[in-house]
């Protein structure tokens, strides 16, 4: 892709940059220098073999994971480094887990105002009309009282979904966001995240709802062994990838 | 500095105490060797009891534990030594402490065996009872080895409960360990034996502790 | 026969009216310790188990030592060690105030273990969630993963409060007029059982019901979880 670089060597209208990215476990390396860059508004998705890395490569672009070298931007701000102050910056950066991770012990309302009273400090009105907004966008308004062990698989991702949708992110990543859901349930995950690219979403997802892929993402990055083995828009990764790796892959999802 | 050693860490005053402190350990231990297996056996008895189908038998087993459970044992060991001779029963110490702390084990002991077997889930129940096995095999051999296995912690550390506990003896004038040291301190005026019988209960009860530590892990991950 | 002897012994009414009031003063003592034990040993355990979750290797090493040896020690020890030890470095402490401090450290001790037994339990996707929305590690501990720990811990915490609250009853050695000192004073007065007969009463009475509490709590937080 050619793009202009700013003063800070960085794609100048990425909103999300990642740079020469390395992540070992031990002795294991698992990232081997990646270099992604999301844009304004683009939906960006991941698909690799079981252990390539994907995870990995998310939970470092909000520091879950602490990278061994590289760097992480955000509309050109350094994630990393002195003077950083990284739950600032985490407030720009949501994420939505395979696992949900909602809180067990507050309802769906509280799941979201928690970070907008105590991140942000907004007082509990504003707050609440605040989460009230987001769980309206992903349909679920009327849940708000529930706790999450009262709602379905899918109705606690959307909860999960607004509740990092409510912080206002600037760009906004997925990790396998429906694979621990009943199939029947898939749908109404997919179509909120749909809805969330619509309004203008940057987005970086790992999923292998390939078909959802095919119909919403802006661009397909295949990764492999720790590195990105190819990328572009999904017509070109599915209809006539390049390379060996991806082929094999792909082919397995054809049957 | 030097006060604090003189009167808490006083070598020769603890070596001058070590015999009767460890004449009392070996009451101590006695006094576990005779409580642990009968409140653990009572203990036993009252959980099966106490899920027995037969309503009459789980209740007057439940009443029973919470009774038990609700007497701080120092009152019931009072009771049954102080109290009892006006009754006209004379009974020595060491009985009474064995009476005494055999109620309040046996309740505490019912209590973890009765968690253990309904940790255990009905359906193996119902497996030994479809392959012929009566109610009484099904218990021993099926539900019990389950049960125990899945509270071994809670056991070990209700043993460390009632190490501890034999402590309450010298206030009957039993001579175990805490007694004996208690007595050497009130003729010395100096806490050091104290302190030499509280370094003998870590060393025979830390271990234990680590080791119900460990368990504890080892089950949550 | 005997009957007679046993209620004259044990239930004699004269006796009994005479030192319900006293056993009474002592059951307020009783009330009072164990709630300023309870309020003092769960905050002071909460507190070291969320100090650990820093995981700063002196402070958690200084933790476990001092949860370690106190849940070692038995209670009647560290008692006869303070109210007879401290006196002669200079420190002078009522009984009242000794049976406190002791059975306070011995709750919080427990706690603090069990707690953090909590904290662990807590999965760590929990951790993750809360982070990864800008909430600081401490407003995380506080505001996702104690709730959810002490949550799961309530009836192991409930059981060991009430087991160290019934310890009070120690304080009779150390001369603490609580409902067994109450009694225990009486007794030799009256030369007459009947006043420990109260004292067991007045026990079942505050106890039993906390007891009962205990098992239904358990009850319904095992259920939930399962
Ligand atoms: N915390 C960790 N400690 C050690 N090894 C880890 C850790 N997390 C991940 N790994 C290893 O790193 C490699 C990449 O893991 P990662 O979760 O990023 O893969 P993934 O592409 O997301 O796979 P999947 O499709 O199965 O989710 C794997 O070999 C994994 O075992
Ligand atoms: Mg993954």
């Amino acid at each position: 892709m050619a793009s202009t670089y700013n003063e800070k060597g960085t794609p100048s209208s990425a909103t999300l940059s990642v740079r020469a990215l390395h992540k070992s476990f031990g002795v294991l390396p698992v990232l081997k220098g990646i270099d992604l860059h999301v844009q304004r508004s683009e939906m960006v998705f991941v698909l690799g073999p079981s252990g390539s890395g994907k995870s990995t490569m998310l939970r470092c672009c909000n520091l879950l994971e602490e990278p061994d070298s590289g760097a992480i931007l955000i509309e050109g701000d350094k994630l990393t480094g002195p003077g950083v102050d990284l739950n600032k910056m985490r407030q720009r950066i949501g994420m939505v887990f395979q696992s949900f991770n909602l809180y067990p012990h507050l309802s769906a309302l509280g799941n979201v105002t928690l970070a907008l009273r105590r991140v942000l400090k907004m007082p509990r009105e504003q707050a609440e009309s605040e989460a009230i907004a987001a769980l309206t966008k992903v349909g679920l308004s009327n849940r708000a009282g529930h706790f999450p062990s009262q709602l379905s698989g899918g109705q606690q991702q959307r909860v999960a979904i607004a509740r990092a949708l409510a912080l206002k992110p600037t760009v906004m990543l997925f990790d396998e966001p429906t694979s621990a859901l009943d199939p029947e349930l898939v749908g109404d995950v997919l179509d909120v995240m749909r809805d969330v690219k619509e309004q203008g979403m940057t987005m970086l997802v790992v999923s292998h709802e390939m078909k959802f892929a095919r119909d919403a993402a802006d661009r397909v990055v295949f990764m492999d062994g720790g590195v990105i083995v190819e990328q572009g828009p999904p017509e070109q990764i599915f209809g006539a990838p390049t390379q060996e790796r991806t082929r094999t892959f792909l082919s397995r999802f054809h049957g | 500095m030097e006060a604090i050693i003189q009167q808490f860490f006083n070598i020769e005053i603890m070596i001058k105490a070590l015999p009767l402190v460890l004449k009392g350990l070996g009451v101590t231990l006695l006094i576990c060797a005779v409580v642990i297996p009968l409140g653990a056996l009572g203990g036993l008895f009252a959980a099966i009891a106490s899920v027995s189908k037969n309503r009459a038998v789980r209740w007057t087993a439940i009443g029973f534990v919470d009774l038990f459970r609700a007497i701080p044992p120092l009152v019931l060991l009072i009771f049954i030594y102080a109290g009892l001779p006006f009754a006209g029963i004379q009974i020595s110490p060491f009985v009474a402490v064995a009476v005494g702390f055999f109620l309040n084990n046996s309740a505490y002991f019912a209590e973890v065996f009765r968690a253990g077997i309904l940790s255990v889930p009905k359906g193996q129940t119902e497996a030994a009872r479809s392959t012929g096995m009566t109610q009484g095999q099904t218990l021993f051999w099926v539900t019990l080895p389950q049960a125990v296995r899945n509270v071994l912690p809670d056991l070990l550390s209700n043993v460390v409960e009632v190490v501890k506990l034999t402590s309450l003896a010298s206030v009957v004038s039993l001579g175990e360990m805490l007694h004996a040291a208690g007595l050497v301190r009130s003729l010395t005026y100096n806490a050091s034996p104290l302190v030499l019988a509280a370094g003998l209960y870590l060393v025979l009860l830390w271990p234990l502790i680590r080791l119900i530590s460990r368990f504890e892990r080892k089950i949550d991950t | 026969m005997q009957m007679d002897m046993f209620l004259d012994q044990f239930l004699n009414q004269a006796v009994l009216v005479k030192y319900t009031p006293l056993i009474l003063k002592g059951a307020g003592v009783t009330v009072l310790l164990s709630v300023l034990i309870v309020l003092t040993g769960l905050t002071l355990g909460a507190g070291l188990a969320c100090l650990r979750a820093y995981r700063i290797k002196a402070f958690s090493f200084a933790i476990v030592i001092f949860a370690d040896v106190l849940r070692a020690l038995p209670p009647l020890v560290l008692i006869l060690l303070a109210f007879f030890g401290l006196p002669n470095i200079g420190v002078v402490l009522s009984s009242f105030t000794v049976l406190f401090l002791v059975l306070s450290l011995v709750l919080a001790a427990f706690a603090e273990e069990i707690v953090w037994a909590g904290i662990t339990a807590t999965p760590k996707g929990q951790w993750e969630a809360a982070r990864s929305t800008g909430l600081t590690f401490t407003q995380a501990l506080c505001y996702v993963v104690l709730p959810q720990a002490v949550r799961m811990v309530i009836p192991p915490l409930t059981n060991r409060a009430i087991a160290i609250t019934k310890m009070t009853a120690l304080g009779m050695v150390i001369g603490v007029p609580d409902i067994l000192g109450q009694a225990t004073t009486a007794q030799s007065f009256s030369a007459n059982a009947s006043p420990l007969t109260l004292a067991a009463i007045a026990y079942v009475v505050i106890f039993l019901p906390l007891v009962i509490a205990s098992r239904w709590l358990e009850q319904r937080f095992t259920q939930k979880g399962s």
